[in-house]
Formats: structure tokens, C-alpha cells, sequence
């Protein structure tokens, strides 16, 4: 009797679920597995929140938001209090403004850059890989020469030369950074190139560009993904620490790099108290490296999610 | 009999690293309406060459170099032929699939893992027969909105309505354009004097950028939101599939078309991937090894399907095989190739009752027979190295009958008695 009954419910249920719903709650159990993942999630959503609900957290003054309000020139940083919740930089910018504001910079500039990268990359390496021949050699070229200069050195020169600023250090990593995605998806579309089943499509009467948009992309984007996924950590690290060589935004910008470049002289507090103005440097760095770390963990789970090859194990 | 397809002298080249490797060395085959053709032969004996030669998709580093494929459709004259080497890339691709279709050798290859089985068997009408599926849809969402009450579901199938007629129409004109461009090019098809042929390569170059134009105004149909509108067309698509997997004996066609090909076996990938090559009725289908992973039961089941279909959908088949049993059963012709080059062309039973050419003697001498006692008998040598062929007949080392002028010339394809076509001097 039990038994029919729990039967019949399974049955029920298999019916009721639809493969793709099926197929999401496998994956989200995949992704819940790992406690690390979970971990990165919560961190992300946490920074997301922030970033959605900034004008609530944060109230902005001026017109324009991403400016961190000051109350005063005084040069010494003061430590947290009623009005500054987490204390101020010198000039007495609002630290926990700037945290707020700076986590919709963050997001700004990491999704923006990255998006940027993967259209190129993948389109680039698409036609790198699929067609060969010519424009492989030139555009695999091309890629060397990225990679031969020292990154954050090439960076900076280009920031200089288009003029310093936020949109400039967008530019510039959206110009540098594509490199690795076109390598990563040519790899992969050189494999699947001879593979029987884009011969199958060919003689099926496909043109090359439907194959390599619906038969090769969706079969080798996941890596790409992935290091997509991984790198917004590292462009938002990277962005931070052009403005903290000064090439980023400008003084009083709600920009981490920024706020660590302006606490760069209060590091060690006078004698008598070496750590007098620890919350300076302690917590827009805490807060870039929460970030990164947020990222990279996101980027090892949906690994876990999305390569075929991983996740039926 | 009405000829379909005649590859003449057809020389294909892969330019390797090491050298030149000359695949194919002249071969020729003419494959009739209604009938079964069969290339046999070893390994490597550019079987499979052929008939990518023929589809033109021969893999690079691989070029067709030389010779003429001519096909015999009815759209156009009948007589003359077309030959598709001369042709552009869009040309082929509207060829490819619609009246020449292909099934491969492995179906779990041939299948891609990542898109759904149903998406698969779909594209195949997505690609040749968009306009029959756009009147289809039409004419189901005029119905709907006949028998339909809703006042806000009515306008929106409405509008669903209006754009799919759109899409048609624009269909039709690009349909007309290129249907001028290839009447004009079928004028254009013998002459050679130089101001046709550019105005032939500049017809070519306008079909492939048509064709491309198309491609990427059909990518809006792919924008979020906007690609929701298209839903109702793919339901129409959808009956098609179910219809052509219940056809082919696929058990369950109503859940089929959702999975992915992991998690069917071997006979059913087997049948997927004849469903996708008989999608739109092909005139010519090309088997190549299609049962040669599949175990015996399985093998017996696929070849009774090719066959049944045979005598109700499709025109002919070029079967390609190493498998002189299953030559026997299916096939009404016959080509044996070694080494690149087409030996002995025939009729099925006069090759199995009277072979002339020694490499077809020596073929059906080893295959194993019921009551036979002795030891298999085997071909002394191995194939040739196809980077420095054997000069002449490519056959004349591991002859038994060599002559002098075997080593010197290649033989020539001479009709010995009716339908039965010899390339060895011991018949000249």
C-alpha cells in the first residue's frame, strides 16, 4: 500500500518535472555541493545587494553619486565615529561611502571590460579557427604581440596616452584583455573543426557561419565561461591598481584603488601608536580582495556546472 | 536510364606536409535514377574521397584538382548537367542536404553532443524548407485566431501572423534573385571565352554574399524577446520531426526529439542520423559505411530500413562499403576502387559471376565462403603509398598478370561486354 504510494508520487513527479527544469535543479545541486562555492556565492550576492541598493545605504549628496562626500580638509584620517561609520581618509573622505559606491564601480567596470573581451575574443578566435589559413596567422600574431609586452606596463602606457581617467583604464583593459579568450576558443574550435558531426552539418547544407555560430560555439564556449567568470576579479584588481598609480579616477572618486592610493601614507601611524589608522588601508583592501576571491570561487563552481565533462561524475 | 550524378575523371589531392598524397587518380561513376550503387574496396582506396568529392567537402588540406561532377536535376535541362565544381560555395549548400544527402560512418560522431536531437533533425527543414514551413504556420495561427476567443491572444497571433508573412516574403524574393542568378549561369555553363567567365565568378561571388546577407538578417530572429514570436514555427517544425521519427521506427518519437545524443544507443543515433539525411526527400542518398559500428542485429535492422525507404522516399543510394556480403543484398551497380583509381564498374551479378579485373578476383577470393575447406587466400603486397604511387596501373606490383605497359600506362576505362567496364590491358 505504502509502496504504491510512493511509486505513484515518484511517477507524478517525473512527469511533472521538464527536462530543462530537471536539468537546472541538477545543476543547482551540483552547485550547492561545494561549500567553497557557496561561500563565493553569498560573497557576490552580498556585493550585489550593496551595489543594487547603494542610493539606500548610502545616501549620495552631489550630482554626481560616485563622488565620495568630505567634511572638512583636515589631513589626518579619522577613526570610525556616529558620522563616519567606518572613519575617513585624509581630507576626511567618507570610508564607508566610498565602499558602497565603489562596489557599483566595481561591477561597472569588471562586467563591462569582460563582456567586451569575450565578444572580441570569441569572435576573433572563431575566425582564427575556423577559417585558418591567413587570418589565423595574422590575428594569432596579433596575439603574441599582446602577450609579448608586460601587462600592467602596456596598460599603463595606453592609459596615459588616452588620457587619464576611468573610461581610459575600460579602454585600455577591453584592448588588452582579449588575448587569452581568442587563444582559449581557437584551441577549442581547431578540435572541433574535424570533428565527424561538423562534416555531418556541412553535408547537411549548414554554411560556415551557422556552423560555427550553432554547432562549434556552443560546444566550446564553457571554458571561456569560466575564465570569464575568473577574471572579473582580476580586471577589477587590475582597474584598482592603475587608479592606485594614480592613472585611474581622480582624487575622491568612490573607487577601491582609488581609496587605497589615498591611504598610502597612513599605513603606520605615528610612534607612540603604530596602528593608529589601521581602517585606511584595512578595509578597501578587505573589500577588493572579498571581491576577487568572491569571483574566483564562482569561477571554480561554474566550472563544475557547465563543462560537460566534469559534471556527469 | 536517366543518369542523376557522373563524376568524370575526378582527380582529388591532399598537400600534406610529407607530399602530395593523390587520393584520387581519375575516377569515374555515373549513378542512375532509381538505383543502388555500390563502391567497394579496401581502406584507404578513397571511397570515402569520392563521395566527399562529390558533396565537396573534402576536408583540407584536400582540393579537388581536376575532372567534372555533373548533376542531373530536373529543375533544369535534363541533357547537359550541371557541373557543381564550377559552381559557388552557396550554391552547394542549397545542393547539400536537400537533393544530395549524407549519412557517415559513426553515428555517435556525427551526431553533435550538445544540441538536442530534435533541434538537429529540425535544421535540416529550417534550411530547405523554411517556406513550406512559414505557409504552414500561417495558416495554423489563421485558424487559431478564427476558432479563438481571446481578444488579447487574437491580436497577438495577429501580429505573429504579420511577421511571419514578412519573413516569407522576403523568402520569395530571395528565392526569385537566386533563382535568376542560377538560370543565368546555366546559360553561361559551357561557354569559355574570358567575358563570361568573369561574368560567371561575379554571379558565384553575389549568390555566396546573398546568401550571407540572408544568414545574418535571419540572426535577428535570434534577439531576446524578440525570438518568441518565432515559437509557433518551430511547433510546426516539431509535428514535422515527430512525423519522420515515427516513420523511421523510432520508439517514443514524442520524447526523442528533447534528449541529447548520449542517451540514445547506437541503432537509434543510427536512425537519427537518417532521419536528419532524409528530412527533405533527397534524390541521391549517400551511405558511407553506415552499419560498419553496429553489431550484426542492428546492421540487419539499419539495412532493412535504407532499403524500405529506398522503394518509397528516396531516388537512389551510393553505398559505400567494404562488405561484399551486404554489396550482394542491396546493391543494383557496382564500383570496386584500389588505390584511387575505379578498376571494374558492373552489374552486381556479373561481377560476382565472372570478375575480370585481378583485383577484384583476388577480393572475392578472400572472402570467407560456407563451405570452403582450405585456407583464406589472401592479396600478396600492401597498398601503396599514395605520396609516390605506382606508375601505370596502380595495381600492376601486386598483379599477378603484370605486364610491361602496366607499369608505363594507366589503363583506361573500356566497356568490355553491356554495363560492364574494365580498366586492366589483359581485356584490350
Amino acid at each position: 500500500m505504502n509502496e504504491t504510494v510512493v511509486n505513484e508520487r515518484e511517477e507524478k513527479e517525473k512527469i511533472a518535472v521538464h527536462p530543462r527544469l530537471q536539468e537546472f535543479l541538477f545543476s543547482t545541486r551540483r552547485f550547492l555541493k561545494n561549500p567553497l562555492t557557496i561561500i563565493g556565492l553569498v560573497i557576490i550576492i552580498l556585493f550585489a545587494l550593496i551595489a543594487v541598493f547603494a542610493p539606500l545605504i548610502a545616501p549620495p549628496h552631489g550630482s554626481d553619486p560616485y563622488r565620495i562626500p568630505h567634511t572638512g580638509w583636515k589631513m589626518t584620517p579619522s577613526p570610525p565615529s556616529d558620522i563616519h561609520p567606518l572613519g575617513t581618509l585624509e581630507q576626511q573622505y567618507d570610508i564607508f561611502y566610498g565602499v558602497v559606491w565603489g562596489t557599483r564601480l566595481a561591477f561597472r567596470i569588471g562586467v563591462t571590460v569582460v563582456f567586451a573581451n569575450l565578444l572580441i575574443g570569441i569572435i576573433l578566435g572563431a575566425l582564427a579557427g575556423y577559417y585558418g589559413g591567413i587570418a589565423d596567422e595574422i590575428i594569432m600574431r596579433i596575439t603574441d604581440m599582446f602577450y609579448a609586452i608586460p601587462f600592467l606596463v602596456a596598460a599603463m602606457a595606453l592609459v596615459v596616452a588616452i588620457g587619464r581617467g576611468l573610461k581610459a583604464v575600460i579602454i585600455v583593459l577591453i584592448i588588452l584583455g582579449w588575448p587569452t579568450y581568442t587563444r582559449v576558443i581557437r584551441g577549442e574550435i581547431l578540435v572541433l573543426r574535424e570533428k565527424d558531426y561538423i562534416l555531418a552539418a556541412r553535408a547537411g547544407g549548414a554554411s560556415s557561419l551557422r556552423i560555427i555560430f550553432k554547432h562549434i560555439l556552443p560546444n566550446s564556449i564553457y571554458s571561456v565561461l569560466i575564465i570569464a567568470s575568473m577574471n572579473i576579479g582580476t580586471v577589477v584588481l587590475t582597474a584598482a591598481a592603475l587608479s592606485f598609480l594614480g592613472l585611474g579616477s581622480e582624487t575622491g572618486y568612490a573607487d577601491w584603488g582609488q581609496m587605497v592610493a589615498m591611504s598610502r601614507n597612513w599605513i603606520v601611524g605615528p610612534a607612540d601608536n603604530r596602528l593608529a589608522f589601521w581602517y585606511v588601508v584595512i578595509i578597501p583592501g578587505f573589500v577588493i580582495a572579498m571581491f576577487v576571491l568572491g569571483w574566483n570561487l564562482l569561477g571554480d563552481a561554474a566550472r563544475d556546472v557547465f563543462d560537460p565533462k566534469m559534471r556527469r561524475r | 536510364m536517366q543518369k542523376l550524378i557522373e563524376a568524370r575523371d575526378v582527380y582529388t589531392n591532399f598537400f600534406t606536409f610529407e607530399g602530395v598524397v593523390k587520393a584520387l587518380n581519375g575516377v569515374s561513376i555515373i549513378v542512375n535514377q532509381g538505383e543502388t550503387y555500390g563502391l567497394v574496396g579496401e581502406s584507404g582506396c578513397g571511397k570515402s574521397v569520392t563521395v566527399r568529392s562529390i558533396m565537396r567537402i573534402v576536408q583540407s588540406p584536400g582540393r579537388i584538382v581536376g575532372g567534372k561532377i555533373l548533376l542531373f536535376l530536373s529543375r533544369e535541362d535534363k541533357g547537359q548537367g550541371i557541373d557543381i565544381l564550377k559552381r559557388s560555395e552557396a550554391y552547394m549548400e542549397s545542393i547539400r542536404g536537400n537533393d544530395i544527402s549524407m549519412i557517415f560512418q559513426e553515428a555517435s560522431t556525427s551526431l553533435n553532443p550538445v544540441l538536442s536531437i530534435g533541434y538537429q533533425v529540425a535544421e535540416s527543414f529550417l534550411l530547405h524548407r523554411l517556406d513550406e514551413m512559414l505557409k504552414e504556420t500561417i495558416d495554423t495561427l489563421k485558424a487559431e485566431i478564427e476558432s479563438g476567443k481571446l481578444f488579447i491572444t487574437g491580436w497577438w497571433k495577429k501580429f505573429q501572423g504579420l511577421l511571419f508573412k514578412a519573413e516569407l516574403k522576403g523568402l520569395e524574393r530571395y528565392t526569385d534573385m537566386v533563382a535568376g542568378i542560377d538560370r543565368r549561369l546555366y546559360e553561361l555553363e559551357d561557354s569559355t571565352d574570358k567575358i563570361s567567365i568573369d561574368e560567371r565568378n561575379h554571379l558565384n561571388r553575389k549568390r555566396d554574399r546573398l546568401k550571407k546577407t540572408v544568414f545574418v538578417v535571419q540572426c535577428v530572429r535570434h534577439l531576446p524577446f524578440i525570438k518568441h514570436y518565432g515559437k509557433k514555427l518551430h511547433k510546426t517544425i516539431r509535428i514535422h520531426v515527430i512525423d519522420l521519427l515515427k516513420e523511421l521506427g523510432v520508439p517514443n518519437p514524442q520524447n526523442v526529439p528533447d534528449m541529447y545524443p548520449h542517451e540514445l544507443s547506437g541503432g537509434m543515433q543510427q536512425r537519427i542520423v537518417i532521419a536528419i539525411a532524409l528530412a527533405c526527400h533527397p534524390k541521391l542518398l549517400i551511405a558511407d559505411e553506415p552499419t560498419s559500428n553496429l553489431d550484426v542485429t542492428i546492421q540487419a535492422q539499419i539495412i532493412d530500413l535504407i532499403k524500405n525507404l529506398k522503394s518509397t522516399s528516396i531516388a537512389s543510394v551510393l553505398f559505400i562499403t567494404h562488405d561484399l556480403g551486404l554489396v550482394a543484398e542491396m546493391c543494383d551497380r557496382v564500383t570496386v576502387m584500389y588505390a584511387g583509381d575505379a578498376c571494374e564498374t558492373a552489374a552486381v551479378k556479373d561481377l560476382f559471376k565472372e570478375p575480370l579485373h585481378p583485383y577484384t578476383k583476388g577480393l572475392l577470393r578472400s572472402v570467407p565462403k560456407l563451405k570452403a575447406q582450405k585456407e583464406l587466400e589472401s592479396i600478396p603486397g600492401t597498398v601503396p603509398n599514395l605520396i609516390h604511387p605506382p606508375s601505370g596501373c596502380r595495381f600492376h606490383p601486386r598483379c599477378p598478370h603484370a605486364k610491361d605497359i602496366c607499369s608505363e600506362d594507366k589503363p583506361p576505362l573500356t566497356e568490355h561486354s553491356e554495363g560492364h567496364f574494365i580498366a586492366c590491358y589483359l581485356y584490350t
